[in-house]
């Protein structure tokens, strides 16, 4: 009994508050990098360098008034930002932090394949948030980010079968296994698959980018010309909702990139026995500084990159980074049968 | 008997979002409860350990080919959300003929395996990985397996056929060819 039910009770608690903790201070930490990239000091007033931002900006939303627009679908309208927000929770339920079992919750064989699947009723949460809106940019807004997420998890999808061909499983624990265990020539073993699968890492990362709705694939809120985007007529709690969704979906691609191409919880280099001392590191702390460092690519490119075009952003989708997935994924298949 | 009292709620539950999808006034509404309706099969699938099936069910039914229903209800019935059911008993024998065909189906189908021993997937898993057959962690490489050996040409010819329909909805939305 506690050990089916307790047990992790208890890590899901733990794991879904420090994500929620997290987005927190990602918020923050964006804020302080487009700053600094700007040659600005970003929020300074709350709190020492306004590290305290992080807690009054949630505060804020919770006590905002809640508004229903009279014209709305009542009932879709509420369960909207619900549906956007559980898949991006759920999903952490098969992130392993470690190899053995307190750093994981459930480890099941099909670990990447539960994440593209979970991933992908996220989008419901943005198309019903527009529609039950009743108005007219927040529709338009999720028809565009439907149309993105669709197109999008087509290259992902073909992108992370050739990742998975290299390692011979779905399984998350066993992708990083792989990478600590397969021999190359020369190199040895412990060679991350950012360095096999090079290819797939840029395509996971620009179809990551517009699979979270980040610069420069930002068209579904670009202010601009939609207002804000399918949440324009949110408010308060719902509207946090939303956002949370979309911070939380940005930490669930940098950790799957961490663990997929850049070795997990393993330290850099294991295969260099000079960089043995790495080892003292708990898995857990490399993993989250892993996906701190992708976090900080997203934010890095938002302060660098303009916003595409629509069709520019769908013939980057379907005629260039589906292509390279498919010649990426034959490619991978042939090398695999060369080697064996 | 744990397993029996969950069949039957997942079984109650996807009966009764059925009912709701064909009831349900609004057109997303009803997009909405099939959605669900998707989910549970996929809570059912993962009872009987078929986790890489209950993964695809969500995967191509709940986020992808639904999600292109709502796309689709959305843009056509912009205007009139809450558009009333035409004449039900208009459909109403067609609907019947073909519900009476489909349970015609069903119970063949069950009839006429129940007298074999396992189902042909079992079957040469067990051939083939006798040693793991109580291994409930294997169903996606046997699947694999059983796909690309005994089940060759039939996937083949499914595969075939999809992209046909593909190459087919190309030709019929481009205009200008």
């Amino acid at each position: 009994m506690l050990e089916t039910f307790a047990i992790p009770l208890l890590q899901a608690v733990v794991v879904v508050n420090s994500v929620l903790v997290a987005v927190t201070f990602l918020v923050l930490m964006e804020r302080k990098v487009i700053a600094w990239a700007q040659s600005r000091l970003g929020p300074m007033r709350v709190g020492p360098h306004g590290i305290l931002q992080a807690l009054a900006d949630p505060i804020k939303l919770i006590l905002k008034e809640d508004i229903t627009p009279t014209r709305a679908d009542r009932w879709v309208f509420t369960i909207a930002p619900i549906m956007s927000l559980v898949p991006a929770l759920v999903v952490f339920s098969v992130v392993p932090f470690g190899f053995e079992f307190p750093y994981w919750i459930s480890n099941i064989n099909v670990g990447l394949l539960f994440i593209v699947a979970v991933t992908s009723i996220g989008v419901y949460g943005i198309i019903l948030g527009g529609w039950a809106s009743n108005s007219k940019y927040p529709l338009l807004s999720s028809l565009r980010a439907s149309a993105q997420l669709i197109s999008y998890e087509i290259a992902v999808t073909i992108t992370l079968v050739s990742v998975v061909l290299t390692s011979g499983t779905l399984n998350l624990i066993g992708i990083v296994e792989a990478q600590r265990d397969f021999e190359l020539p020369l190199l040895g073993t412990g060679v991350w698959f950012a360095f096999t699968q090079p290819v797939a890492l840029v395509l996971v990362f620009i179809g990551g980018l517009a699979e979270t709705n980040r610069m420069p694939f930002d068209l579904p809120e670009a202010e601009t010309e939609l207002t804000g985007g399918f949440h324009t007529e949110y408010s308060g709690m719902r509207f946090s909702m939303f956002f949370l969704a979309e911070y939380a979906n940005i930490i669930v691609i940098s950790a799957v990139i961490a663990i997929m191409f850049f070795g997990g919880w393993m330290p850099p280099f294991s295969n260099v026995a000079a960089l043995d001392f790495l080892e003292v590191i708990p898995g857990w702390i490399w993993l989250i500084s892993k996906v701190f460092f992708v976090l900080y690519m997203f934010i890095w490119l938002r302060a660098t990159l303009p916003r595409y075009r629509y069709d520019q952003l769908m013939n980057i989708g379907w005629k260039v980074l589906i292509p390279i997935a498919l010649a990426n994924l034959v490619l991978t298949a042939i090398m695999k049968v060369l080697v064996a | 008997m744990l397993e029996a009292v969950v069949f039957y709620v997942l079984g109650g539950m996807i009966l009764g979002l059925g009912v709701l999808v064909i009831t349900a006034k609004s057109a997303v509404h009803s997009v909405l409860f099939l959605v669900l309706n998707f989910l549970f099969v996929a809570a059912l699938y993962v009872t009987l350990n078929a986790e890489f099936l209950a993964v695809i069910q969500i995967m191509v039914y709940a986020g992808g080919i639904v999600v292109l229903y709502l796309f689709v209800v959305m843009l056509v019935n912009l205007k009139r959300a809450h558009e009333q059911h035409a004449d039900p008993r208009r459909l109403g024998v067609i609907g019947m003929l073909l519900a009476g065909v489909v349970l015609i189906e069903v119970v063949a189908i069950s009839v006429s395996t129940a007298s074999r021993d396992a189902a042909p997937v079992v079957a040469s898993a067990v051939r083939e990985f006798p040693e793991r057959l109580n291994d409930p962690l294997l169903n996606t490489e046997r699947l694999g397996w059983v796909l690309y050996t005994d089940y060759l040409i039939p996937f083949e010819l499914a595969s075939m056929l999809l992209l046909v329909a593909m190459i087919g909805a190309i030709v019929l939305a481009r205009r200008d060819a």
